[in-house]
């Protein structure tokens, strides 16, 4: 089982529920923006409690209400790749990437660098590199964090078109070569109809 | 312009009393500034307008509370001096801790408002990428609320320097103890003739003032500047 996930929670008015248990390697939540994707990705992270629910990935449970699990975000091992990347803006790309570094990384650091082609920014502030840069720097510091999974939240959202090519391979190739299990949330039809084995529309 | 050796005595005297003061307003400042931005607990109201007291209320007024709590009769003042045998009264100890008091707020304001502008998302990150709560506060929290933190360490300075009414309240003007530049500006105005004397301090105050304004504007500077001079 990749994914095992039974989630209740409400925010306000509105409730987000969600049953799935799956095998699949990408999994892709499928809705239109403010279905409450989002808040799925992040109880999945550990940053955001469900009222009710458990949660298990690849055989590991997470978080279990009922059984009075909930393990910090920090102990979850999620590789989160933000939608707007979030790099940490007073550090450089190299101290980015480094930040979450953990003893056994699925890929070693130069390798990473390789797949992501982006050993050319190492020296360079977040705050100057374009959108394109930044979203792969973001998936190489949530690689070399040692994540048994990867959360992405619409990762191609803020590129441009010309750019969203470019980030999309690199996910097909993550796939492939990571055996890992992904959870991908988009609203976009056909990259999600690209990229996933299972699509669960919300 | 030249000093005569007492004057010097008076600069590096409000040079002491307030480093002394910013430094050890600072941590408590800090705290403050914390738990009124983070925190939610009932009385925060009652703690934001209490820290905020000094910047309202009559210097004299919080100089004649000081003498009440810090005095040696004071419940604080005894306590000091027995426990760990710091004298406040007629010292520059004192002076510093009335200076400390006064630029409180302005200290606690610099430093909640820029541990308001952290992005909370950016601390989230950091705990999804493995790091404990104690880690994202030093590596994350902390750094990316240092301009404020220097902010409010160079306008507490600027504050303590220019304290006054609270000071010679508390502990009156001793010379070379708690005689401060402003305090030897005000003696020397008592006395005919001093009037060049007067001149000096007041130029020495206002060097000192710019010096601390411009001090914190290279600060605000480089903080906001520094990564991203590297686009061109």
């Amino acid at each position: 089982m990749s994914f095992d996930l039974d989630l209740d929670h409400r925010v306000g008015e509105r409730r987000i529920t969600l049953q799935c248990r799956t095998d699949a390697g990408l999994v892709a939540l499928f809705a239109p923006s403010g279905a409450g994707k989002t808040s799925i990705l992040n109880m999945v992270a550990g940053i955001l409690t469900p009222d009710r629910g458990r949660i298990a990935v690849a055989g590991e449970t997470l978080f279990d209400s009922a059984a009075g699990i909930d393990l910090p975000p920090e102990r979850r091992r999620a590789g989160y790749v933000f939608q707007d990347g979030r790099l940490f803006p007073h550090k450089k790309v190299r101290a980015n990437l480094l930040y979450g570094r953990h003893a056994e990384p699925p890929m070693p650091f130069e390798a990473v660098l390789d797949f992501l082609g982006i050993g050319h920014l190492l020296d360079r502030w977040p705050a100057t590199l374009s959108g394109g840069e930044a979203q792969r720097v973001a998936i190489g510091r949530a690689l070399l964090s040692g994540p048994r999974f990867l959360l992405m939240d619409e990762p191609l959202s803020s590129l441009d078109p010309s750019r969203r090519e470019d980030i999309l391979s690199v996910i097909e190739r993550m796939k492939h070569d990571l055996a890992m299990p992904i959870l991908y949330v988009s609203h976009d039809r056909a990259e999600v109809d690209r990229l996933a084995d299972q699509i669960i529309p919300l | 312009m030249i000093l005569s050796s007492e004057e010097w005595g008076v600069v590096l005297l409000s040079l002491q009393v307030s480093l002394v003061a910013v430094g050890l307003m600072l941590p408590f400042a800090f705290a403050l500034a914390w738990l009124l931005a983070r925190a939610r607990f009932p009385g925060k109201l009652l703690i934001d307008a209490f820290v905020h007291l000094p910047l309202v209320v009559p210097p004299v007024v919080t100089g004649w509370l000081l003498l009440l709590l810090f005095g040696a009769n004071g419940p604080l003042g005894g306590w000091l001096e027995r426990t760990l045998g710091i004298s406040l009264m007629f010292r520059w100890t004192g002076a510093a801790l009335a200076a400390a008091i006064m630029a409180m707020p302005l200290m606690v304001r610099a430093m909640r408002l820029s541990i308001e502008g952290i992005d909370r998302r950016l601390e989230l990150a950091a705990r999804t990428l493995g790091a404990k709560p104690w880690r994202v506060f030093f590596t994350i929290s902390l750094p990316l609320a240092l301009p404020g933190i220097l902010a409010g360490l160079v306008l507490g300075f600027a504050r303590s320097i220019g304290e006054f009414g609270a000071t010679i309240t508390f502990v009156s003007d001793v010379p070379g103890e708690t005689r401060t530049l402003p305090i030897a500006i005000y003696s020397a105005l008592q006395v005919p003739g001093a009037e060049t004397a007067v001149t000096r301090l007041a130029i020495v105050s206002v060097i000192l003032s710019l010096a601390a304004l411009v001090a914190s504007e290279m600060l605000a500077r480089r903080a906001s500047g520094g990564r991203t001079n590297h686009v061109l």
